[in-house]
């Protein structure tokens, strides 16, 4: 079973990859287009990405060159303000805060939304469009929204300030963009496989764990992805849930520090480059799966 | 957003719908008759198993929260025990006559409205010049998806960071001969909220043009041949062709856009802070609700807050719908008469 899983898992995510090479390679005997195209996109380009760059090179910065010449590169480069943050048991700490807020969350997302999507997408009963539109009209509750009562409902489950209280909450809210993108995944899965697993003796249950985890594979680590990205990023939740430093998750920790050493405007960088990493990471290696999975949603 | 997406699965179902109709009556053609009552008591076990724990989670910290509030907002209370002392409407009262929250209701509006306007025709003219055969396609399409990827505190951390008197933004005016141009970029009251509008731009204007480039992907490239034989011009085909069909993908973006800016907080409170965004003019509802509702103690009031919160958002939603499912008709017509 975990065989097959990761070998659909590597060809599924090495697909479209190798196309899309190959494309590119193609492309290039084909005419340039325009150069006012490329300067546009050049200049689309720098505007997104200079305030970055300014971000992680600023950490490589003392406070005096920050203060002299506020736009200025790093002259000498000082690695100190990224080797202080990075021994600090405070950057790590809330670095597994947020790892394990995340994975948490997603498992959960995941788990709880192919369940139910497989129940949307292929059983035939009456409440189903009921179900549907459900979890359709929970993207109209965004966080911010229900922030109040959702704290009041956390604070009387006891799970203020503890892991647990950001993690379920965000399971629950996840689930709404989950379905809305598998369901159609899921439903795309031709009859004919669940038929011949039938003929062959295997249950609706098997069926769902043996063909349907496997072959939703995509979609599930697209939703897993944005599920994961919007659990690292979220802040408005753990604003309110988590009151002491050793529960922070990152976002906490960023505005925590960037207050806590204000006149520090390198150490703040530094502390702030290093904790969006990971999310950068973790989308630069799934951009297609998100890129793509966002054009689904919107095909519908 | 539920009768888009209503709509949209439908056509999904219809498209799908001569090889589904087979298998989809799969159950109840079963073979063996006999066992069909018991594969029914199966099936409903099955599902209740699959599907209610998403459900049962769903309702209690999604809907229930909401029903809550509309509870708690009838009372005066401060979070412990149960709320005793009821106030009728006065919560409500208090908050519509309020000049802070027609301030921020102001603001969010005004945000709700600029986001539509500014980034709506930039990114549409963005998408059309990236969706051109141009080497390095999706290498830009991963770094103009940066800014939405990183989390809002960081982007309000670094931009509050350059935008400080004394800091990169200015230092850089300077620098290249625009030093009368430096301003007080954040707590101007006259220029905040463009700061702030500049900033949302910044940051969702990438996944507002990944979205259109991938609605113009789906059009189909005969379109655009058949109007060039027919001598279309550029500019024509654009507004006859690439515009009319790029109509939903416009309609669910502005839509996303619409409840993301009616729920701004993050970017704000970060930047400016609960007491500064007052003064500066950039607060907006969720900023009010923290300030009054948890800051303050007060969870009656608070939840109040969020049920006024929620009843615009649905408001406008339902609004919007109308205009949308209005629209979509008129296109289908059109689309049946072409």
């Amino acid at each position: 079973m975990s065989a097959t899983t990761a070998r659909s898992w590597f060809s599924s995510a090495a697909g479209p990859n190798e196309p899309s090479g190959r494309r590119v390679g193609r492309d290039a005997p084909q005419k340039w287009g325009s150069p006012f195209t490329y300067f546009v996109a050049l200049l689309f380009i720098g505007v997104c990405i200079a305030p970055v760059i300014y971000i992680v090179i600023g950490g490589f910065r003392t406070n005096s060159q920050i203060t002299t010449s506020p736009a200025g590169l790093p002259h000498p480069w000082i690695t100190a303000n990224y080797v202080n943050v990075l021994k600090s048991s405070r950057f790590w700490g809330e670095f597994a805060n947020s790892v394990l807020v995340a994975l948490a969350s997603t498992v959960g997302i995941v788990v709880l939304g192919l369940m139910v999507s497989f129940v949307i997408a292929r059983y035939d009963f009456k409440l189903k469009g009921a179900m549907y539109s459900l979890f359709a009209a929970g993207l109209m509750f965004p966080m911010v929204i229900a922030i109040t009562p959702l704290y009041i409902v956390v604070k009387d489950l006891g799970l203020v300030d503890n892991l647990l209280g950001v993690i379920v909450p965000q399971i629950a809210f996840g689930l709404p963009t989950t379905v809305i993108i598998l369901v159609p995944f899921l439903r795309a899965i031709p009859n004919e496989i669940e038929e011949a697993a039938a003929i062959d003796g295997t249950s609706r249950l098997g069926f769902f764990v043996r063909m349907v985890i496997p072959l939703s594979l995509p979609g599930v680590v697209t939703v897993g992805i944005l599920a994961f990205i919007g659990s690292w990023n979220n802040y408005v939740l753990p604003l309110y849930i988590l009151n002491s430093q050793a529960n922070f998750t990152l976002p906490l920790g960023v505005q925590a520090f960037s207050s806590q050493y204000s006149t520090d405007t390198a150490k703040v960088l530094a502390f702030t480059s290093l904790a969006m990493l990971p999310a950068l990471i973790f989308f630069s290696i799934f951009e297609k799966r998100i890129v793509g999975g966002l054009t689904g949603a919107v095909k519908g | 957003m539920s009768d888009t997406l209503g709509t949209d699965t439908a056509i999904g179902r219809q498209s799908q719908g001569t090889s589904r109709v087979g298998g989809a009556a799969t159950p109840p053609t079963s073979p063996r008759a006999a066992s069909r009552r018991r594969g029914r008591a199966k099936m409903r076990l099955e599902i209740a198993l699959l599907s209610g724990p998403a459900i049962l989670m769903f309702l209690a910290f999604v809907i229930f929260p909401v029903a809550l509030a509309a509870y708690y907002g009838f009372y005066r209370w401060h979070g412990y025990g149960a709320p005793t002392d009821w106030v009728g409407l006065n919560n409500y009262k208090l908050i519509l006559t309020d000049p802070a929250f027609q301030q921020v209701l102001k603001h969010s509006f005004m945000i709700m409205g600029l986001s539509l306007v500014i980034q709506g025709p930039l990114a549409i003219i963005l998408a059309l010049l990236l969706n051109q055969k141009i080497r390095g396609r999706s290498v830009i399409r991963v770094l103009i998806f940066v800014p939405y990827i990183i989390s809002e505190v960081i982007v309000g951390t670094g931009w509050s960071l350059m935008l400080q008197g004394n800091g990169a933004m200015n230092d850089l005016l300077r620098q290249i001969g625009l030093g009368s141009l430096q301003a007080d970029w954040l707590s101007d009251p006259k220029l905040a909220i463009w700061t702030l509008m500049a900033i949302i731009s910044w940051k969702y204007i990438g996944f507002a043009v990944i979205l259109m480039l991938a609605g113009l992907q789906s059009i189909p490239e005969e379109l655009f041949e058949a109007a060039q034989i027919d001598g279309a011009s550029y500019w024509q085909i654009q507004r006859r062709i690439t515009l009319p069909l790029l109509g939903p993908t416009i309609r669910i973006w502005a839509f996303l856009s619409i409840i993301g800016s009616l729920q701004l907080f993050d970017l704000v409170y970060i930047i400016w802070g609960q007491y500064v965004s007052g003064t500066a003019g950039t607060s907006t509802m969720a900023i009010y609700m923290l300030a009054q509702g948890r800051n303050a103690g007060n969870y009656g009031y608070g939840s109040a807050i969020a049920v006024v919160m929620f009843l615009i958002s649905l408001i406008v939603a339902l609004i919007y719908q109308r205009v949308v499912l209005r629209r979509d008709l008129r296109g289908a017509v059109t689309e049946g008469t072409v």
